[in-house]
């Protein structure tokens, strides 16, 4: 979307010029695209409340009982999303206790920027990986498997989960990168299917004695080991996953805009063809996308079996962090950075989304309506603009592309 | 892929590389048959398979096989597909006459196989298996796959992907359990089912063709909004008001007076409810007009060829626009067997997944109704033989049983099960 075409005479940066400028930004378009999913989420908890339906009986005769309800319905909601979320203010003893919701959010994050980074670098390749979930449960499954049948020293065991964790789902990346580089399937439709073969692969390898925590009937693994555990900062829900997602982050950065193979990915990302006939082998570069995409999603899995005390593997690991994580990676737009923003975003509302359900009722579910608006509109700004009658960035140009080609016209027929 | 095709007409068969994949497919399933069935079969047991139950002049069939020695038999028979294939291959034969080899052998195969898993299974038990109940209890599993296929192979062929034929048919499910539990009334349920399919077909439409956004983001996404909906009303609006919404009601079975007399296919095709009857009825009635109706030509030439569409005055986004809606419809109709169909009240993701199965299974028939009601009866076959085989008491590790339609669709699209090729400008954008 750059703008190449040099402009002949550089207008002064009137307010006029930067009003227009920031109308037309990506980064508004983002936020109104939030302010409006948050706005459809408050219509439909109001329009569940019990309360605000029984007021809505008599709107016409008492209307302030109504909009009374609607907003203690939708204002009870959103302050515990956002206490739960952000900042605890209301039940908070200590210092403690009001920064521990930001510090939750933090957590809940880490898996959604692995696997949010993951599915960029696909992106970028023109690669739809809709396997992330697949591949967080392969990872899961190593990873698991590493951290409770083999006893390892403190910080070597860490280090030999992470290996598994990365390997788990780059193995379950590779087959479909192999698969459409060698016989053209379609990444899409393989990743979806190995997303359920890897949910029963769990649930059988569960009934298996090796993976059987001996003391239960119930398809859960042993607990993990003791130093299998990622060391915690301050006493906080922050741990190591944070940083490692962090630094996933800023390695992805490298990786994607500095390296020779970040290069061929933009470049097969933008036109296969042109990279073909440029001497790039795209087939291979399809099977490292996908091998880098998978081991990335499969780190994911860490932040669930890592974080925190006697974790074990269960059928249910990997929850639905690799479906989020596709909106995590659209709402960031594939880059590191917005994918880290669009992840803790995501996270803050999974941790405040857990609070408003205690709290308020409001069932956790109508994070996945919000959540799915925000990248809904943020697919198609056009759309953003239309409901806030916002300017068109590109009717400038085009204006300015249609006088210059009348002029040319004018000039050939005279 | 456009050069791929030009290039199929242009080469003749000697000068078109051999393929070995389908010979060595064969070979590798043959070899598990003789030595994973046949080998581990007692030369004493008896396979026992109750061919026609109950039936009005034949009453009941019981067959019971040597178990050996019908498994000699069928390996025999899948030695023999498998050597023709290889001759098939070595001789660059791909059909004869207008009967496409391939096609064949696979069918025939595929047929050998099944009954001698199923023949291995059942050896030794007391129990006989229920063919009849295996097969129409396919069938009525297979339902919501054929109407999402079918969902599918319109969205597609007009050109927009339909990845969200999961949350069309668990918004008709919803739909389709509110109203009827409202009305107490079944049939303004089915009614209801496809309104809330098509609009999600509308969603799909409105940003997939007006605003340009990539038709698999559109399609995962929705399916995310419509999950995270209707659990939210579930949650909230339905279990509230349980006295309402848990009265649940049925479809009422039909029973067709002399078709449902025929021995095996009748019970399994002709007694069944009316959503079984509109499915016949939409295969058919897509199969034919999407080939040979001019809607259908329209249609397919707005996937094929926006721009020559537009040419001879078609209005491609308006028929995009229109038969996705329709699509969306389909598969919402699809959804009322969650509900409506079976008897049950709404429950969370009821759906499971299923409308990807669907996308699966019109993938794997080729983009063709007639090949996605195939592909989608399989899959529904492989569904149900975990309860068929579970009623004999064989213990099968079921994951397997379910992974199964899922590797068959990966094997299909990495090229091994014959080429299918996608409509040519599918999720590509017509921007006039």
């Amino acid at each position: 979307m750059s703008d190449t075409t040099q402009e002949q005479s550089t207008p002064r940066p009137t307010w006029r010029v930067m009003l227009r400028s920031a109308a037309t930004s990506s980064y508004l378009t983002s936020f109104l695209a939030i302010v409006v999913a948050l706005l459809i989420g408050a219509i439909l908890i109001g329009a569940a409340d019990a309360q605000v339906q029984q007021t809505a009986a008599y709107l016409f005769a008492q209307p302030s009982d109504f909009f009374g309800a609607v907003g203690h319905a939708v204002g009870g909601a959103y302050s515990s999303l956002f206490q739960g979320a952000v900042v605890n203010v209301s039940t908070a003893n200590n210092a403690a206790d009001v920064i521990a919701p930001i510090t939750k959010t933090i957590a809940y994050s880490v898996p959604l920027i692995f696997a949010g980074l993951a599915l960029g670098i696909g992106f970028r390749a023109g690669m739809f990986n809709i396997g992330a979930q697949g591949q967080i449960i392969l990872g899961a499954v190593l990873c698991g498997y590493v951290g409770f049948s083999w006893h390892l020293p403190i910080v070597i065991h860490v280090i030999v989960c992470l290996i598994g964790a990365f390997v788990g789902g780059a193995l379950w990346g590779f087959i479909p990168g192999i698969l459409k580089a060698k016989t053209g399937a379609n990444e899409v439709i393989v990743t979806i299917m190995l997303n359920s073969i890897a949910v029963f692969l769990l649930g059988w390898l569960l009934t298996l004695q090796a993976f059987r925590k001996p003391t239960s009937n119930a398809p859960i693994s042993p607990t993990m080991d003791p130093s299998a555990q990622f060391p915690h900062f301050f006493g906080t829900p922050i741990d190591l996953g944070f940083v490692l997602a962090i630094l996933a982050a800023v390695g992805v950065w490298w990786l994607m805009e500095r390296s020779t193979l970040g290069f061929r990915i933009r470049a097969v990302g933008e036109n296969p063809d042109a990279a073909r006939t440029a001497g790039m082998n795209v087939s291979m570069t399809y099977v490292w996308v996908m091998i880098l995409s998978g081991g990335l999603a499969g780190l994911a899995a860490t932040s669930q079996l890592l974080s925190s005390a006697s974790q074990q593997l269960n059928a249910n690991i990997a929850s639905t962090f690799g479906f989020d994580a596709i909106t995590v990676a659209l709402l960031g737009r594939s880059k590191p950075v917005g994918t880290v923003l669009a992840g803790l975003l995501f996270g803050g509302l999974r941790a405040g989304g857990y609070l408003m359900q205690s709290v308020t009722g409001t069932p956790i579910d109508i994070i996945l309506v919000v959540q799915s608006v925000i990248v809904l509109l943020i697919a198609a700004p056009p759309l953003v603009r239309a409901l806030f009658r916002l300017p068109d960035p590109e009717r400038r140009r085009r204006a300015t592309s249609r006088a210059h080609a009348r002029s040319t016209r004018e000039e050939v027929t005279a | 892929m456009s050069t791929a095709v030009l290039l199929d007409d242009l080469v003749t068969d000697h000068m078109r590389p051999r393929s070995w994949k389908l010979p060595i497919a064969l070979s590798v399933f043959t070899l598990a048959a003789a030595f994973g069935f046949a080998g581990t079969t007692s030369s004493t047991a008896i396979s026992q398979v109750a061919i026609v139950t109950g039936n009005r002049w034949l009453g009941t069939i019981n067959l019971a096989l040597p178990s050996l020695t019908s498994e000699i038999v069928l390996v025999a028979a899948m030695l023999c597909v498998t050597g023709s294939a290889w001759w098939a291959s070595a001789t660059r034969t791909t059909a004869f006459g207008k009967v496409r080899l391939g096609s064949w052998m696979g069918i025939i195969f595929g047929t050998c196989f099944v009954a001698s898993f199923l023949l291995w299974a059942v050896a030794g038990r007391g129990a006989s298996l229920q063919f009849t109940s295996l097969l129409s209890g396919a069938l009525f599993l297979s339902v919501p796959l054929i109407f999402g296929a079918m969902a599918g192979t319109v969205c597609e062929h007009v050109g927009v992907i339909n990845v969200s034929i999961e949350g069309q048919l668990l918004a008709g499910a919803f739909l389709a359990a509110v109203v009827g539990a409202v009305s107490q009334n079944p049939w303004l349920g089915l009614i209801s089912a496809p309104v809330a399919g098509a609009v999600i077909g509308a969603l799909l439409a409105l940003f997939a063709v007006r605003y340009w956004v990539d038709h698999i983001i559109v399609g995962v996404v929705l399916n995310v909004l419509v999950t995270g909906l209707t659990s939210y009303l579930f949650s909230t609006v339905l279990t509230r008001n349980t006295a309402v919404f848990s009265a649940t009601v049925k479809l009422p079975k039909w029973q067709i007076p002399v078709l449902s007399e025929i021995p095996v296919i009748g019970p399994v095709l002709f007694n069944q409810n009316a959503l079984v009857y509109l499915m016949y009825i939409a295969v058919i009635a897509l199969q034919i007009l999407l080939f040979k109706s001019k809607w259908g030509l329209r249609l397919r030439a707005c996937g094929e060829h926006p721009r020559a569409a537009d040419t001879v005055g078609i209005k491609v986004n308006r028929t995009r626009v229109l038969n996705t809606i329709l699509g969306g419809a389909i598969a919402g109709l699809g959804g009322a067997y969650f509900t409506v169909a079976n008897g049950l009240a709404f429950g969370k993701q009821m759906s499971a997944g299923r409308g990807y199965i669907a996308l699966a299974a019109m993938i794997l028939g080729g983009w063709k109704p007639k090949g996605a009601l195939v592909a989608a009866l399989l899959f529904g076959f492989a569904d149900n033989l975990q309860n068929a085989l579970g009623v004999v008491g064989v213990e099968v590790p079921s994951q397997f049983m379910l992974m199964a339609p899922y590797l068959v669709t990966i094997f299909a699209v990495a090229g091994l099960v014959g080429r299918v090729r996608p409509p040519a400008m599918e999720g590509k954008p017509y921007k006039g």
